[in-house]
């Protein structure tokens, strides 16, 4: 089915999310829409998928004007998407999501569930996802998950499929995966529309690139382009993908680590005799495989684990069994995961998340007394140096987008003095100006002399800012080699093969 | 007075305090979304979307709507209503003069009862309903400012029974078995109060804290230990028992402790009402200004956030609890030192502990808001009585009106969807608003 978008336009109030936009994709073939966050990729699939009416422009399915009232028309004419937050109910089977909306009953109310079973059996034979409809959807990975989405939208003969952000949530081997799956169903005759901000995905799977910027169209390019044109493009100048970043003049030793090992709350050893040091004025990337220990090795140095043995220890002083308000006081920044949960007050505004932890003393507090007008001139000195882009200081953090939220948890944690900087994970989600930015600003910490960890699952990141690389796979470090160590040798080592220089100290 | 709860909890209610935001930030992030950085929506649009789509309109609002069905409800009860409907075809004059003279003769009533009496002589008579408003009101703005304070906290705390009971239990005995001076009298038996509140409220903290149980379930079950253990010893000579009854009752407060009238004797407001407007504007200060109340947001709003700050979350469950209780113990020592201060019986909290929910509810847990929302209260509580001898009402219609409020407070979009109104932080088109 060829599907054709013309002259689409969706304004809200005096924003302009998509300006006369202009789409043709056709069966068999994969169509990249690559744009920032908050270009306006989201607003036309939805636009698409009948969940905002456009006010101006029309949708074309093979050469038919459609008009669509809610999802439930686009469904039925055809169009499949597979949203980035899954819409499965974890405690129903892969069959029962799959049925989901559009039960088949057989005498008497009874749910055909035997149907069910077949198709997604069929599906899941034809496409080689290995599918079982009776596994329970909480006990699947997050990649298999997402085939039952995508059975999902296939099982009601979707002709066309839209992956809004499919990747943001797996990892690099579930994303491979899914770049065969989407390659299958090309073949297959679907026409697909893969929405992302990753460039080597696109490079990677598209036919045919659409680039947005500001809710425009700016231009269409060809697979071969490199990431730095395409960059340019969605970016509107030009970027720099590599950061400048001078050879590191690390220090003596500043964070010290030993046998450390982490339980968590259902008794499992997620860190296990973990050993490393980190000196002023380098970075050390953790790799690895999200799920292997990063995330609990972080909070244990942070002291927000319960159950930690062995030693941590920051210029010589024990970190360990500290209060989390300790360790911060103590010099460590840290950018936790996830920004929205751990990192923000949503409903705080910009100005006092930019306090959040800095709530107990001198300057933003004298005698149990907050210095408001010491925050407003912190906070918009802090704004324009890390720039921020919000109405002011008294927006809600809620409201701005990815990059500036993450934005304001780095302003926070750079704007105090800092001998540990702890970065997990700090440019999930976000646009290529942001990544360009947040980088930067980490080499500056290290150029500063501050220690730093940066935990990352993506290869790009490690790449463009290790000093030195230590890869984690279950629990364990497996090896620490230095920052330039090709992608091929780091893979290997975070599917868990040991590297000849394990242990070596670069 | 009536002893029972009157406004039953609903589980329903919990998340009512934040959910109008729901909407807002569905639609928040296509509106501020960073690189696409259109001009501004003018401070005016902001400001006019902020009032008319924002919280103290909303409340406004509710409470007209539930005016509006506590009148039907009038009307359909009505016998000369329901009388004259039998022959509305023949002569509809007929029921929609009794319909008119039914609502209006009530809610007429309802005024008088609680703001200003039009029949009686002098402005001095007159004003005596609205008095008893303030007096009504006085023990629900400090209860309402506990439950408030606990709900910033993200704390549900439906305790108020048991912290009352036991403030009642610690600061009538102060009352009326110790002999000290007067004035040094009230204040020692005021601080004992506050104590016992606070003891009572910091149990669910700590508990909560350190094993986490849910405050809901511990509120609940310690309010039947609070009213057993005052029963027990209301019948218990020598204890809280006055000497020489076998009623569950205790003696009168001795004059030493009792508030004195604000106002002369003539009205029954007292001290109690200052004691409720310096506790508004503490937990003002404690809110907006001070570093606690910043860590009490924090968890409120974030408790994970708070956590990785730094912020000792268990700590700000103990705390906001022991403030919490101390507030709504406060509200029980003006009970038995203001309002009743001939001896108390185990039914002495008269359901204010729940009342209070409501009121913080509909006072958005904002100091000022609460502090408006229990003088309406108050009034409710006050005209209920009067509407019910003037024009026979049962004073139910009240907490009818009371509940539907609080009904629609929980449920913003429906309220927005009667008015036409716009969702706070989408902008419509400009030719609309400007309609508006």
């Amino acid at each position: 089915m060829k599907l054709e978008l013309r002259g689409i336009t969706k304004r809200f109030g005096s924003l302009v999310a998509n300006d006369n936009i202009n789409l043709t994709v056709n069966p068999g073939e994969i169509h990249c829409l690559l744009g920032e966050n908050g270009a306006g990729k989201s607003t036309l699939m939805n636009v698409l998928y009948g969940l905002y009416h456009a006010e101006e422009g029309e949708i074309l399915l093979d050469d038919v004007v459609q008009d669509f009232a809610g999802p439930g028309d686009a469904m039925a004419a055809g169009i499949g998407m597979v949203h980035q937050h899954f819409m499965l109910i974890p405690v129903f089977t892969v069959a029962e999501n799959v049925m989901l909306g559009h039960e088949e009953t057989t005498f008497g109310g009874r749910l055909n569930m035997t149907a069910t079973r077949k198709t997604v059996r069929e599906l899941s034979d034809r496409f080689g996802f290995d599918l079982d409809p009776d596994a329970l959807v909480e006990d699947l990975p997050v990649g298999v998950q997402q085939r039952v989405e995508i059975i999902k939208a296939l099982s009601k003969n979707a002709q066309v499929l839209v992956f809004d952000e499919p990747t943001a949530v797996l990892t690099p081997q579930e994303t491979d995966e899914l770049m065969l799956i989407m390659k299958q169903l090309r073949d297959a005759g679907t026409a697909i529309v893969f929405i992302t901000h990753k460039l080597r995905e696109v490079r990677e799977v598209a036919d045919r690139i659409t680039v947005i910027r500001l809710g425009k169209v700016v231009g269409e390019a060809e697979p071969t382009a490199t990431n730095e044109e395409l960059a340019s493009l969605m970016v509107g100048r030009a970027v720099d993908l590599m950061i400048d970043k001078g050879p590191a003049d690390p220090g003596a030793p500043a964070l010290v680590v030993k046998d450390l090992s982490v339980i968590d709350h259902v008794g499992q050893m997620v860190v296990n005799r973990v050993s490393f040091e980190v000196r002023a004025g380098e970075i050390l990337a953790i790799a690895g495989v999200q799920g292997n220990g990063q995330t609990e090795l972080t909070e244990a140095i942070m002291g927000l684990q319960q159950h930690v043995t062995g030693e941590i220890s920051l210029d010589g002083k024990p970190l360990n069994r500290l209060s989390v308000n300790k360790v911060l006081n103590s010099g460590v920044g840290f950018v936790p995961e996830d920004r929205n949960v751990d990192g923000l007050v949503g409903d705080f505004t910009v100005a006092e998340n930019l306090m959040l932890d800095r709530s107990d003393g001198e300057p933003f507090v004298k005698f149990g007394n907050l210095q408001l007008g010491y925050l407003a001139t912190f906070a918009e000195e802090k704004v324009e140096q890390f720039d921020i882009r919000a109405q002011g200081i008294r927006t809600l953090v809620g409201r701005l987008s990815g990059g500036n939220q993450q934005k304001v948890v780095l302003a926070r944690e750079l704007s105090r003095e800092l001998r540990l900087f702890v970065a997990a994970q700090p440019t999930r989600g976000l646009d290529v100006g942001s990544i360009e930015f947040v980088h930067t600003q980490i080499v500056a910490a290290r150029d500063a002399g501050v220690a730093v960890i940066v935990v990352s699952t993506e290869l790009d990141e490690v790449a463009a800012l290790a000093d030195r690389v230590a890869v984690m796979y279950r629990g364990g470090i497996i090896g620490i080699v230095p920052g330039d160590t090709s992608r091929d040798v780091l893979g290997l080592m975070m599917a868990g093969e040991h590297h000849d220089s394990r242990g070596a100290v670069a | 007075m009536t002893d029972q709860p009157t406004n039953e909890p609903n589980p329903g209610l919990s998340s009512s305090g934040m959910s109008d935001t729901g909407i807002a930030h569905l639609e928040g992030p296509l509106v501020s979304t960073g690189p696409v950085e259109p001009e501004p929506p003018s401070r005016w649009r902001v400001a006019m979307n902020e009032i008319m789509g924002g919280s103290i309109m909303i409340s406004i609002l509710s409470i007209v709507l539930a005016m509006v069905a506590g009148a039907i409800l009038i009307a359909v009860t009505d016998k000369t209503v329901q009388a004259t409907a039998g022959y509305f075809f023949a002569k509809p004059g007929d029921m929609l003069n009794a319909v008119w003279l039914a609502v209006s003769g009530a809610y007429s009533s309802l005024f008088q009862g609680s703001v200003y009496n039009f029949r009686r002589e002098g402005f001095l008579n007159g004003i005596k309903p609205f008095m008893d408003t303030l007096n009504f009101a006085t023990p629900l703005i400090m209860a309402g400012l506990g439950i408030g304070l606990g709900f910033r906290v993200g704390l549900f705390n439906i305790g108020g029974r048991g912290q009352m009971l036991i403030a009642i239990a610690i600061a009538g005995w102060i009352g009326f078995a110790l002999d000290l001076p007067a004035g040094i009298h009230m204040i020692v038996a005021v601080i004992g109060g506050l104590i016992g509140g606070a003891l009572w409220g910091g149990i669910v903290g700590l508990l909560k804290a350190k094993t986490g149980a849910h405050e809901v379930i511990t509120t609940i079950m310690l309010n039947f230990v609070a009213f057993y253990l005052v029963s027990f010893l209301l019948r218990t000579p020598g204890a809280l028992q006055a000497p020489g009854s076998n009623n569950p009752k205790s003696p009168p407060m001795k004059d030493t402790v009792v508030f004195p009238p604000l106002f002369g004797e003539r009205y029954s407001v007292n001290l109690g009402l200052v004691f409720a407007i310096i506790a508004v504007i503490i937990v003002w200060w404690i809110l907006e200004r001070s570093s606690l109340g910043f860590k009490f947001k924090a968890v409120g709003y974030n408790p994970n956030a708070a956590r990785v700050a730094g912020i000792n979350v268990g700590a700000m469950f103990i705390w906001s609890m022991v403030i919490s209780g101390a507030l709504v113990g406060l509200a029980g020592v003006s009970q038995i030192l203001g309002t009743v201060t001939t001896g108390f019986s185990s039914g002495i909290d008269a359901g204010i502990g729940f009342d209070a929910i409501t009121v913080a509810l509909l006072g958005r847990s904002k100091p000022w808001g609460i502090f408006w929302a229990a003088i309406l209260f108050g009034a409710f509580k006050a005209g209920g009585y009067a509407m019910q001898a003037a024009q026979g009402i049962p004073i139910d219609i009240v907490l009818v009106v009371q509940s539907m409020i609080v009904l629609f407070i929980a449920a913003p979009p429906l309220v927005r969807a009667v008015f036409h109104l716009p969702t706070p932080g989408v902008f419509r088109k400009r030719t609309k608003i400007e309609a508006v």
